[in-house]
């Protein structure tokens, strides 16, 4: 009985909620915001992910309950931490796309290694922020 | 000391003078590529070069006449203002495009170094600070400086106006020249320059006219931008290993690399960091960086890319300016350009590509020799103005001489018909 059961919610866990694909190849990510107003994801419009191209991202933005938002306004800014440079070029939000979805234009990176991109959202008079983390 | 203890201090200094000369000039094997490795060379190798990137804003850019046109322009003295500068003075095909000059010679003596031409196509900037945003915007600024070409754009368009072969030309590709025989409205020099007789001839010219002299002379840019995009660089030797290594083919690998090459590409990819920036099949990431360069003797240090970011946008042959072909304005580069501290001093990352014949390096030609280039980099000083990114390496000499070795490598003819590497018949 025990092993039906095991197998039962093995059978399950594909399909289990909350998690957004990311970029290619790597594990589907979403972030929970520094003070968990929010819970973010994104996909990269070109793909798969490399320097010196210029290209759009898209946000996906919910709330701490797994509603969407879509009154919020994204900026971004970011760098490598180890090399103490931001980014190449200045983002901004260009679109809402609706059901939670933003536009990102103007995302390039020109170094492979660790970049740190941190999102500010401010959506409903709450403004919360999240650090994403990818490696190239 | 006694003999015996003398004889024994005297062996022990040879052995240790072995040892140094060993560990500094002895044999070294370089180590075997891991598949990180292999995926970091395959990205450096031309092969990865992606296919010419189009040009929105110009719709003469594969026009294999407006090439023609422009190879033409871009060999003709009489563009200029004492009928013996051409942009080829300077962007001498020999020397892959630049003059082995520290800084250019037109006119007069240039505040910049020459940068070569080859594959400017793949880049969305262009000039040491990137002041433009395209080869045929770049291509204008030269003929009105007044130390380079020296001219004014009336000059310019009434020369082609005038000229009977020029004229068909440039109406078999583009419109029919307007006239500019009215000299009322069309001053003998008028151009939006520092001089300020031949401002002040433009400022009296009505806009619907300055625009009939703007859409001809930035239609010459982009004949010349047609020309400037066939000059593209070669295979390699380093090209030719990263083929040989990627086939599995070790044998023939090490028949085109020598082992000090090879330590130096290793470097390259690795402890001297230099593929941070010199990355991808052009080793460039077309971004601006502050290395720490020194000023040119008696120059005040370059602001560089602080004062390109103001420039570009503000140029009128930018590419959301009114003689972009672009309809739909779609320039990502420049509508997301970032500014800020960080490029106060920074410069365009050269390719490194066109090395061996590009001699002196460095925005003002401050770089006598790679030799100097890396060194500089070794020590890595505080910048003039702004910071400095780069940080000091502290390589030893012997490894120094392996990564000039290794970019000794990257030297290769280009690959553009020699039709187009003299001046046309």
């Amino acid at each position: 009985m025990r092993e039906i059961a095991l197998l039962f919610v093995a059978l399950l866990l594909p399909f289990a909620p909350g998690e957004v694909a990311g970029q290619d190849g790597e594990d589907p990510k979403v972030w929970d915001t520094g003070k968990g107003y929010f819970r973010v994801s994104y996909e990269s419009r070109l793909h798969p992910l490399a320097i010196n191209r210029i290209h759009a991202w898209v946000f996906h933005v919910e709330t701490a309950n797994g509603d969407t938002v879509n009154d919020a306004t994204i900026s971004v800014t970011g760098g490598m931490p180890n090399h103490n440079h931001g980014l190449p070029t200045s983002p901004r939000m260009t679109q809402s796309l609706g059901e939670g979805n933003y536009l990102l234009e103007g995302m390039r990176f020109h170094m492979a290694g660790l970049w740190e991109i941190t999102v500010i959202i401010e959506a409903g008079g709450q403004q919360d922020t999240v650090v994403i983390s990818l490696t190239l | 000391m006694t003999p015996r203890r003398r004889k024994m201090f005297g062996l022990l200094i040879v052995a240790f003078v072995a040892l140094w000369v060993w560990w500094s000039y002895g044999p070294r094997t370089p180590a075997t590529w891991t598949s990180a490795d292999l995926s970091v060379l395959r990205s450096l190798s031309l092969d990865s070069l992606p296919a010419l990137p189009a040009d929105p804003s110009n719709a003469v850019a594969d026009d294999p006449r407006a090439a023609k046109f422009g190879h033409r322009l871009f060999f003709d003295t009489r563009l200029s203002a004492n009928g013996a500068v051409s942009c080829a003075t300077c962007h001498q095909p020999e020397r892959q495009f630049s003059d082995g000059l520290p800084k250019g010679r037109g006119i007069g003596l240039s505040g910049r170094n020459t940068p070569s031409i080859v594959s400017t196509a793949y880049s969305p900037w262009l000039y040491w600070d990137g002041r433009r945003d395209s080869q045929w915007a770049q291509a204008l600024a030269p003929l009105e400086d007044p130390v380079e070409h020296g001219g004014n754009r009336m000059q310019y368009v009434r020369f082609i106006a005038n000229d009977p072969d020029y004229r068909s030309e440039y109406e078999s590709i583009f419109s029919p020249i307007p006239d500019f025989s009215d000299a009322a409205r069309f001053p003998d020099a008028a151009a939006p320059i520092d001089d300020s007789q031949i401002n002040a001839a433009w400022q009296s010219m009505s806009a619907s006219d300055r625009r009939l002299v703007n859409s001809v002379y930035a239609n010459m840019g982009k004949a010349i931008a047609a020309y400037e995009r066939l000059i593209l660089p070669g295979h390699s030797h380093f090209d030719d290993y990263v083929g040989a290594v990627l086939r599995g083919d070790d044998e023939l690998s090490r028949t085109i690399l020598m082992d000090e090459e090879i330590l130096g590409l290793q470097l390259f990819i690795d402890e001297a960091r230099c593929i941070e920036c010199h990355n991808g099949p052009l080793f460039t990431n077309n971004e601006f960086h502050n290395t720490g360069i020194l000023s040119f003797p008696g120059d005040l240090p370059d602001r560089g890319r602080i004062d390109g970011v103001r420039k570009v946008l503000a140029d009128p042959f930018n590419c959301l300016g009114d003689f972009s072909d672009d309809r739909n304005r779609n320039c990502p580069e420049l509508s997301y350009v970032r500014t800020g501290i960080e490029l106060v001093g920074a410069t365009r990352t050269p390719s490194l590509r066109v090395l061996a014949d590009t001699a002196p390096y460095a925005r003002k030609g401050q770089q006598a020799t790679l030799a100097d280039v890396l060194d500089l980099y070794n020590r890595g000083p505080l910048a003039m103005i702004g910071h400095n990114e780069a940080e000091e390496l502290n390589l030893s000499r012997r490894e120094l001489n392996q990564l000039e070795a290794f970019l000794n490598t990257l030297d290769a003819p280009l690959a553009t018909a020699e039709e187009w590497l003299k001046a046309p018949k």
